[in-house]
C-alpha cells in the first residue's frame, strides 16, 4: 500500500483528469434525456479545458527544472516535450468536441459514448506524450485505438461507417500483434524493457549485429508507422477516414496521427538514440515513400474526406523529416503538428457546415460554385486548403518552411528536396476545389445547416492558422522558451 | 529433461507467423480475428520463456497487460462483426466493400 501511494501521481495528472471526466460523462448520460445531451458536450469541454490547464500549469512549473520529473518507477516522464503535446492534444479534443453536438443531433446518435470515448481516446495520447517503457508505450497506444475502433463505426447501422470500423479494427489489431512481437524481441535482446535501459544497452552491445535487436526495432516501426499511416502501413486510412463520422474523422487526423508522433519520437530518441544508424536510412526511404504515395493518391481521388485522408499521408511524410532531423526537428514536429491539426479541423469544419442530416457536400463536384451560395464557408474552405498546400502567408507554409530547414541542417537534403516537389504537386489537387468553389458553374444547392458551436470552432482554426502565418517567430519562442 | 529457451522462441516464431497467414489468408472476420489473437498469444510465450531465460520479471508483467488489453479489444471487436454480420447478413471482410477508391 506504501509502495502504491508512493508513486507519483502528479506526473500522469492531465491523464487523470480526462478520464475522470470520462467516466463522469458516462455516468451523468444514464440521467439525461435525449433533448438534454448537449451538457454532456460541455461536460467534456470542461474535461479538454482542464486538462489543458494543468498541463500548462504543469509546464510552467517544469520549465524552471534542471531534470525532468518522473514517476511510477521510472516508466512516465514529465518533460516539457510531454506537456506541450499535451497542451495540443487537449485543444484538438476540445475543438472536436464542439464541431460534434449538432451532427449527432441531426444524425439522431447523440449517445453519451461519443463524448467519453473522446476523452479516453485522449488520455491514451496524454499516456504516450510521456512514455518511457515499453509498457507504457504499448498501454498508451492501446487506450488511443480502442475507443477510436468504436467511434469509427458509432454511425451505424450505416454500412461505409461499419465498414469503416472493422477494417480498423482488424489492420490495427494486426499491427499491434507486430508491434508487440517487436517489443519482445527488443526485451529479449536487451534484457529491459526502460527506455533508459534500452538506451544503455544499444550503445554498449554493437546492436547492428544482433538480429534480435534488428528486428525488434523493425516491428515495432511496423506498429507505430500503422498509427502515423506511414506507407506502406496506410492502407487503411482512406478507407476509415471516409466512412467514420466526419467528426471523428476530423479528432483522428488531428490528434491520433500527433499521439502516434508523439510516441515514435520518444521511442527513437529516448529508447533507440544509439542505434540510430539502424532506423535512420529505413524511415528517411519510406518518408519519402509516404508523401509522393499520399499525394499522388490525393490526385486520384473524387470524394472529399477519401481526398483529405490522402492528404494526411502526405502530411504524415513531411512530418517525418522533421522526426528525423532529430532535436533540431521537434519544435518543427510540433509546430507543425499544431497548424496541421487547425487546417485538418478546419476543412472538416467546413465539411460540417454544409450537411443538414441526410445529404453531406461530400464528391468534390458537388463542391461547384460554392462561392455563390454560401460565400463564408467557400472562404474559409480556401484559406485551410491554401494552408494545406503550404502558401504564405498561411500557417502552413510557416510550417513547412520550419520542417525543411530543419531537414536541411541536419543533412537530409534529397528528402527535402523530395519534400518541396511533393508540395508542388500537391497544389493541383487542393487548388482543384478552389477552382471548382469560384469559377464552376453550380449544379444545385448543396445541404447547409448552421451551428454555434461549430462555427466557434472555425473561427479559432482560421485565427489560429493566421495569426501563426502573420506572426510565426512568437510561437516558436513559446515553444523554445 | 529441461526443454532449452530457443526451443521455446522457435515455437513462438512459428505460431506468429501461422497467426499473420492466417490474417493474410483467410477472408472470414472471426477467423482473421482468431489469427490475430494467434499472434498476442505467440507474444505472450515469447515474453515468458524469455523473462525465465533473462531472469527479469518485466516481460510476466507485460504479458498481464498484454491480456488485458487483449480482452478488451476482444469486447469491442466481437461487438463490431455482430454489427457487420447484422447489417450485411455475413461475416466476410470481402462483402465489406463500400469504400474504395
Amino acid at each position: 500500500m506504501e509502495r502504491f501511494l508512493a508513486q507519483n501521481w502528479t506526473v500522469i495528472q492531465p491523464a487523470l483528469f480526462l478520464t475522470f471526466t470520462a467516466v463522469v460523462v458516462l455516468l451523468v448520460d444514464l440521467w439525461l434525456k435525449e433533448e438534454e445531451r448537449d451538457w454532456l458536450a460541455y461536460f467534456s469541454l470542461v474535461g479538454f479545458g482542464g486538462a489543458g490547464v494543468i498541463a500548462a500549469r504543469q509546464w510552467m512549473a517544469t520549465r524552471a527544472l534542471e531534470s525532468p520529473v518522473t514517476g511510477f518507477g521510472g516508466m512516465v516522464v514529465l518533460d516539457t516535450f510531454s506537456l506541450l503535446f499535451q497542451l495540443l492534444f487537449a485543444l484538438v479534443g476540445f475543438l472536436a468536441v464542439l464541431m460534434a453536438p449538432r451532427y449527432l443531433e441531426r444524425r439522431h446518435m447523440q449517445r453519451g459514448e461519443f463524448y467519453a470515448l473522446l476523452l479516453f481516446s485522449t488520455a491514451g495520447m496524454s499516456l504516450l506524450a510521456g512514455a518511457q517503457d515499453l509498457i507504457i508505450l504499448f498501454l498508451g497506444i492501446e487506450v488511443l485505438s480502442i475507443p477510436l475502433y468504436i467511434l469509427a463505426g458509432f454511425a451505424r447501422p450505416r454500412l461505409d461507417s461499419e465498414e469503416a470500423a472493422l477494417k480498423y479494427f482488424l489492420l490495427g489489431a494486426f499491427a499491434t500483434g507486430f508491434l508487440l512481437y517487436g517489443t519482445a524481441l527488443l526485451f529479449g535482446a536487451t534484457g529491459t524493457t526502460n527506455f533508459e535501459g534500452l538506451r544503455n544497452s544499444a550503445a554498449a552491445a554493437e546492436p547492428r549485429q544482433n538480429l534480435m535487436f534488428m528486428v525488434g526495432v523493425a516491428l515495432l516501426l511496423v506498429g507505430l508507422g500503422f498509427k502515423i499511416s506511414m506507407a506502406p502501413f496506410h492502407q487503411w486510412t482512406p478507407d476509415v477516414y471516409q466512412g467514420a463520422p466526419t467528426p471523428v474523422t476530423a479528432f483522428m487526423i488531428a490528434a491520433t496521427k500527433a499521439g502516434g508522433f508523439a510516441g515514435l519520437i520518444r521511442l527513437l530518441y529516448w529508447g533507440l538514440a544509439p542505434a540510430r544508424d539502424v532506423w535512420m536510412p529505413l524511415l528517411a526511404v519510406l518518408a519519402a515513400v509516404t508523401m509522393t504515395w499520399g499525394n499522388v493518391g490525393a490526385l486520384l481521388q473524387r470524394n472529399i474526406k477519401r481526398m483529405l485522408a490522402y492528404s494526411s499521408i502526405a502530411h504524415a511524410g513531411y512530418v517525418l523529416v522533421g522526426v528525423l532531423s532529430g532535436s533540431l526537428g521537434f519544435v518543427a514536429v510540433l509546430v507543425y503538428l499544431l497548424i496541421y491539426a487547425l487546417m485538418n479541423l478546419g476543412a472538416f469544419g467546413v465539411i460540417l457546415l454544409l450537411e443538414d442530416g441526410e445529404r453531406e457536400v461530400l464528391d468534390l463536384e458537388e463542391y461547384r460554385g460554392l462561392a455563390r451560395f454560401h460565400p463564408g464557408a467557400a472562404l474559409l474552405m480556401s484559406l485551410f486548403l491554401l494552408s494545406l498546400a503550404g502558401f504564405p502567408p498561411t500557417a502552413g507554409f510557416f510550417g513547412k518552411f520550419l520542417l525543411f530547414t530543419a531537414g536541411v541542417s541536419s543533412g537530409l537534403l534529397w528528402l527535402v528536396v523530395v519534400a518541396v516537389l511533393n508540395s508542388v504537386l500537391s497544389v493541383f489537387y487542393y487548388a482543384r476545389v478552389i477552382v471548382k468553389m469560384y469559377m464552376q458553374e453550380p449544379v444545385e444547392a448543396p445541404a447547409f445547416s448552421r451551428s454555434w458551436l461549430l462555427a466557434g470552432a472555425l473561427a479559432v482554426a482560421a485565427v489560429g492558422i493566421l495569426l501563426i502565418g502573420l506572426y510565426p517567430t512568437v510561437v516558436v519562442q513559446f515553444i523554445v522558451s | 529433461m529441461i526443454v532449452p529457451v530457443s526451443y521455446y522462441l522457435i515455437l513462438a516464431a512459428i505460431l506468429f507467423s501461422i497467426g499473420v497467414t492466417g490474417v493474410l489468408v483467410r477472408r472470414n472476420a472471426i477467423i482473421v480475428f482468431m489469427s490475430i489473437e494467434l499472434m498476442l498469444n505467440a507474444v505472450n510465450l515469447s515474453f515468458v520463456a524469455m523473462s525465465r531465460a533473462l531472469d527479469s520479471l518485466d516481460g510476466q508483467v507485460f504479458v498481464f497487460f498484454v491480456m488485458t488489453v487483449a480482452a478488451a479489444e476482444v469486447a469491442v471487436g466481437l461487438a463490431l462483426i455482430v454489427a457487420i454480420f447484422r447489417s450485411l447478413g455475413s461475416a466476410d471482410v470481402d462483402d465489406a466493400h463500400v469504400l474504395r477508391g
